[in-house]
């Protein structure tokens, strides 16, 4: 589904990726998971498309196609979706009509007929029970005010109504309290199905203790320098990102 | 990859769709001012004698005046002399009904989209139509008569309801209040006229139309509206002109009289010809509206979208004389391209317990340059008086301007005033997470930019916001990418 190959990238003339290589099936949960400043956060803003990180080498094939020839808006109608690690603010903007027009973007790109306002707070309703959202939530303007958790908990929200092919979820652990934690990973796990693919990306294990990666990858200095099955985090979670950088460091690959 | 503020360039290149120029037999005085001009127009609109006084020393006091130029915009001078002072369209035969208004003036509104046609009302708005100097048309004057509600051109008033005129023409902007104030009241042709009596609330929309047709000509139209004890009135007025060369000049005048309990809410959506995206052409805006709360727990509420004309130079006020008396006015201004704006509100508190509440929204695109200026004042008289202000600023690129001059002047200490500003930047970063969930970079401009300007909008008589959020888009629109 998604094939990473020799990705370079940076911004402004600092390279951050070097020669990154990932390859993610459908159904497949990869974790990606490093020290801080190593990457993570960049590939994830380089798969969603952002303009400022300059992509120097490399490809990035979804689905059969180039990925990195796309525009934003096209990437996540073509199904790539990236929940952010800070949501930004856009006062004014109702969090439903946004949604509704996302959503009804992504759905005419796949020549699919535009919901309206009734089917589309169905749909809202059936999605808000799955994830145990507050609908007032929905009323308010689109992360306007909203506390770390509304937030993530909202990006979660529009991930379950988009129903991404592949979702890049960019630190949601961060911010969260156990009880948030907890709610915004079962949201996940049930949006898991086998055609579509998720990229969790994590400073902490403890997210994975509620989505259980089928693989987690280790990024350092802008490439991953280590795979492994889950129990690759819970040693990570043990011993820290120190004894990698050292083997790293002896292999002189850093 | 194209980064967001490319696309924002290219974003702002917009049309203007109602830059049309109609093909009517106009009667039009040669350009110029003097005395003979103001009693031609006199003459022409056939008004009583205390008119003719007042137009002259109107005229008189405006020779001895000085063009103001302490607003923050920038042209070249102005050549009042070359301006035509009275156009209007030769009328084939006295109009007595809608079905015998001259068909190409009737086309030229229905291709604004106003229909003068009663039959095709549009939820209950009365329009009155003014092309050039002269007002056209006025809809549903019946259906409103029935319940006392006059609502006509200002000729008509003058004609029909002198004493109404007399009493309360020139009370709320007074012939000699500024330069152009002065101007108009020397030359005004035409304008609408409403007074709503005593307990009436007004059953529809009352709406003005104005359009400027003839090159050249300068529009000069005077609006009074007049709301008795315990009415209420919601108004509309809403502009469009040719896309020509040069510079042209409105300056209009409207006042509004609210007396006890009674209630005028003035909505304006301006799109006068900006000029092109050079700055060649364009209307000069520079309009007097202020309203006075004259009785006790009366209201005055504007709110304004103004998305067009080279220059705009106006200041929506609101006199709060009555005690409990309210003010308020809630402004979105956007400048391209290189239209500038100066444009505000004043709010006098002079009696107790008064209150106001400004909300303004600039928005700066292109080279445009937008400032805000609002003056509170609150006098030693206005006890308990309560004032609350915001005014925001949004930039889109990196060539426009905003700025921020608030007066505050408050002579009672029991007086509460609160003044919030603020200046941002549409960030890239919201373009970027629209894009992220489907949404195209002129749609996510556009969404941004309505809810940045949704607390104004809310005020708006739905009709009206609908076309608001429209405009907001035309006036951004261009080729994305």
């Amino acid at each position: 589904m998604l094939d990473i190959r020799n990705l370079c990238a940076g911004v402004d003339g600092t390279p951050i990726l070097k020669n990154l290589n990932l390859q993610v099936g459908p159904g497949e949960v990869h974790a990606i998971m490093g020290p801080n400043g190593s990457g993570k956060s960049t590939l994830a803003q380089v798969l969603a498309g952002k303009s400022e990180y300059e992509v120097t080498g490399g490809e990035v094939i979804f689905n059969g196609t180039d990925l990195l020839e796309m525009k934003p808006e096209d990437r996540a109608r073509a199904g790539v979706f990236l929940a952010f690690q800070y949501p930004v603010e856009i006062p004014g903007v109702n969090c439903t009509a946004f949604l509704k027009a996302a959503l009804n973007e992504c759905r005419k790109s796949r020549g699919e007929t535009e919901l309206d306002a009734v089917e589309f707070l169905q749909l809202v309703k059936k999605k808000t029970q799955l994830l145990e959202l507050d609908q007032a939530l929905l009323n308010r303007s689109l992360n306007e005010g909203f506390s770390g958790g509304e937030k993530k908990r909202n990006e979660i929200f529009q991930m379950a109504v988009l129903e991404p092919k592949l979702a890049i979820l960019d630190e949601t652990d961060s911010g969260l309290d156990i009880d948030a934690l907890r709610v915004v990973a079962s949201g996940v796990n049930k949006l898991r199905r086998p055609d579509n693919a998720t990229l969790v990306i994590t400073h902490y294990q403890r997210l994975l203790n509620y989505i259980v990666p089928d693989v987690v990858h280790v990024l350092v200095h802008g490439r991953i320098v280590k795979s492994g099955g889950k129990e690759l985090a819970m040693e990570l979670e043990e011993r820290g990102y120190d004894w990698i950088l050292e083997t790293v460091a002896a292999n002189g690959k850093a | 990859m194209e980064s967001a503020t490319d696309t924002i360039e290219s974003f702002v290149k917009s049309e203007y769709k109602y830059g049309f120029v109609s093909d009517i037999e106009t009667e039009s005085f040669a350009p110029g001012l003097n005395e003979d001009v103001v009693r031609r127009i006199w003459q022409k609109k056939g008004e009583p004698e205390f008119m003719l006084e007042w137009r002259l020393k109107a005229y008189r006091h405006w020779l001895t005046m000085k063009e103001p130029h302490w607003p923050n915009v920038h042209y070249p001078p102005i050549d009042y002399q070359a301006y035509i002072y009275y156009a209007a369209a030769k009328p084939k035969k006295k109009l007595g009904s809608m079905d015998e208004v001259d068909p190409e003036t009737k086309a030229v509104f229905d291709k604004l989209g106003i229909s003068l046609n009663e039959q095709k009302r549009l939820s209950g708005v009365a329009v009155d139509a003014i092309l050039d100097s002269v007002s056209v048309a006025t809809t549903f004057k019946g259906e409103l008569a029935k319940q006392g509600i006059i609502f006509c051109s200002f000729s008509e008033a003058v004609r029909e309801h002198p004493e109404l005129v007399k009493k309360y023409l020139g009370t709320v902007v007074p012939t000699n209040d500024n330069f152009f104030a002065a101007l108009n009241s020397a030359v005004f042709s035409d304008g609408s006229f409403c007074y709503i009596p005593k307990g009436v609330r007004c059953p529809m929309e009352l709406s003005t139309y104005f359009r400027i047709n003839t090159a050249g000509a300068g529009q000069f139209e005077r609006t009074l509206i007049v709301a008795d004890e315990g009415s209420t009135v919601s108004y509309l007025e809403g502009c469009t002109a040719p896309m020509r060369d040069e510079n042209q000049l409105h300056a209009a005048v409207v006042e509004l009289v609210a007396l006890e309990n009674a209630t005028i809410k003035y909505s304006t959506v301006q799109n006068w010809y900006p000029g092109d995206k050079d700055g060649k052409g364009g209307i000069y805006n520079f309009v007097t509206k202020r309203g006075k709360c004259d009785g006790r727990n009366s209201k005055i509420s504007w709110t304004q979208v103004e998305t067009g004309s080279a220059i705009t130079w106006k200041y929506p006020s609101v006199i709060l004389k009555g005690d409990n008396s309210v003010g308020e006015f809630y402004s979105v201004a956007l400048t391209n391209h290189r239209q500038q704006a100066d444009t505000g509100t004043k709010m006098i508190h002079v009696g107790k317990n008064t209150s106001s509440t400004i909300v303004s929204k600039g928005i700066s695109a292109g080279r445009g340059q937008n400032s805000y200026r609002g003056q509170v004042k609150i006098l030693k008289s206005a006890a308990n008086a309560r004032n609350y202000s915001q005014c925001d600023s949004l930039l889109l690129g990196d060539r426009c301007g905003a700025h921020t001059f608030p007066y505050i002047d408050v002579r009672n200490s029991t007086a509460t005033v609160e003044h919030e500003a603020s200046t941002s930047k549409i960030g890239e970063d919201q373009i970027f997470y629209c894009n992220q969930r489907g949404l195209a970079t002129q749609d996510a401009i556009n969404m941004i930019v309505n809810g940045y300007c949704k607390e104004v909008f809310k005020h708006l008589p739905m009709e009206f916001a609908v076309e608001a959020q429209k405009l907001l888009g035309v006036s951004l629109e261009g080729s994305v990418g």
